[in-house]
């Protein structure tokens, strides 16, 4: 599974981050940064949380 | 009631309820029971505003999630169909970037963003917890009845907005009368501009004696914009103003209603005064943010395409009001959604909205939050109402639900 982030969506709500603190970052405007776009399978279920909770629907995981 | 507010123009018999609807009186905490009927009923239906006009109520989480994360609906009050209220910004202009579509929205909000990532909210928290321990410090040096509101709920987050914006706080009298005045339903349009042209007034010099001699606030990032050309003054204005009102009564509103309802649910209270634990803090705060909800008179969109939420077309032009208040006690979503439980996981609520618009200060307001309900009960254990709780005068007349006082002793 493949975490893709359009970073043009991001409304820098932080609730990514705060899902998912191994995968995400923010940059200097508090734009999301995708730090592993092939996370741990342990980390899954944050990332999912992530997408749940992200308001511009900005994150999205694929099959690869 | 529903004599004065029935449409005069309408020639059909009619039914559809009015909205916002009166909680009931001894449940200061539920939303209103004739919401809950609603949301069993349906995932969307006909309400009736003051002026007559019939917009649809979403009352279930995933519709509600589904029109405000829509790029088809509109956030702008001057669309056709968007539903009416009595508006906090009844004075001249638009609050800035919330009542905006994209790309212009989106440019504008980028502009503010930055002082809220994560990361620079968390460097403030030493600072937040400094101001937290200085007024309980000051609060424990007096004796007798103390007003949480005044000596606490709401000088926390205002010196905080204060200190990030750059805004003197030695004017706070001034502008927290204003404020207040701006997000009371029953002030007249006419009061309500008034006060939103007296604190934009008061910002527009501030920010001309930014552009002269920036500093290191955001108000001075702000006014280099201008400066860039990128936004004019009077735009500069209206967004230091969303900033300032966002900053003032949405927290101190949280501390306050959220400390009666603690008082109120012992077993959960005595959570919070046992724990040193940051991760149930932190749970704590989703919770009350879900359970209480204090923006209480729903999210406004204009629909300007025909769209199908939950089996319904709504047409273009016609207005959509999400009470989300009823979103965040939806039982698909939160088990047993009535009872206030500080340890089940309730990230997902929608209390800071959902979508483009949703919340930009909610990383301050989390922190500040986490802070005070992680400090006030451990150091005042013995906290507690110093009136009965029918004598709480709760805010069903201002657009942030809350409390007027909250007399306190220990």
């Amino acid at each position: 599974m493949k975490v893709e982030l359009e970073a043009d969506k991001c409304v820098a709500s932080g609730q990514c981050v705060l899902a998912a603190m191994d995968v995400f970052d923010q940059d200097d405007d508090g734009i999301a940064i995708l730090l592993e776009d092939r996370p741990a399978p342990e980390l899954l279920d944050d990332v999912k949380e992530a997408i749940a909770v992200c308001p511009a629907a900005a994150i999205r995981l694929v099959e690869q | 009631m529903a004599d004065i507010l029935a449409d005069p123009v309408s020639q059909e018999p009619d039914t559809a309820p009015e909205f916002p609807m009166p909680r009931a009186a001894r449940c200061p905490f539920d939303p209103p029971p004739a919401l809950k009927e609603l949301q069993r009923e349906a995932p969307l239906t006909r309400v009736r505003l003051w002026d007559g006009s019939e917009p649809w109520l979403v009352t279930r989480y995933a519709e509600q999630r589904a029109v405000l994360g829509d790029a088809r609906v509109s956030a702008d009050t001057d669309r056709p169909g968007y539903p009416t209220k009595a508006s906090p910004d009844a004075g001249e202009g638009k609050l800035s970037f919330i009542m905006m579509d994209d790309p212009e929205h989106a440019r504008l909000r980028r502009m503010v963003t930055a002082p809220f990532a994560i990361k620079k909210i968390e460097a403030l928290r030493p600072a937040v917890q400094r101001i937290v321990d200085g007024l309980i410090d000051d609060m424990l040096a007096r004796s007798g009845t103390v007003d949480l509101v005044e000596a606490f709920a709401l000088p926390l987050p205002s010196l905080v907005i204060c200190e990030l914006l750059g805004v003197p706080y030695d004017d706070h009298a001034f502008f927290q009368d204003s404020t207040k005045t701006m997000v009371r339903t029953t002030a007249t349009p006419a009061e309500r501009g008034a006060a939103s042209r007296e604190v934009a007034g008061y910002l527009a010099e501030l920010l001309g004696k930014r552009i002269a001699d920036p500093r290191d606030d955001l108000l001075s990032s702000i006014a280099g914009r201008v400066t860039a050309g990128e936004i004019d003054h009077r735009q500069a204005t209206e967004m230091a103003l969303l900033l300032l009102i966002a900053g003032h009564e949405t927290t101190a509103n949280m501390i306050a209603l959220g400390t009666l309802a603690l008082l109120e649910h012992p077993d959960q209270l005595a959570l919070l005064r046992e724990t040193d634990d940051p991760k149930l803090v932190a749970s704590a705060v989703e919770e009350l943010l879900r359970y209480l909800h204090i923006t209480h008179l729903g999210r406004r969109r204009a629909v300007t395409e025909d769209i199908e939420i939950g089996g319904q077309v709504i047409r273009a032009g016609e207005g959509v009001i999400m009470a989300n208040e009823i979103a965040n006690r939806d039982p698909e979503v939160f088990p047993d959604p009535d009872r206030l439980d500080l340890t089940r996981d309730a990230r997902r609520h929608v209390a800071f909205g959902f979508g483009v618009h949703q919340c930009l200060g909610q990383p301050l307001a989390r922190m500040e939050l986490q802070v005070v309900y992680g400090t006030l009960y451990r150091r005042i254990p013995t906290l507690k109402l110093a009136c009965p709780l029918e004598d709480v005068r709760f805010k069903d007349d201002a657009f942030i639900y809350g409390v007027h006082e909250l007399p306190v002793a220990w």
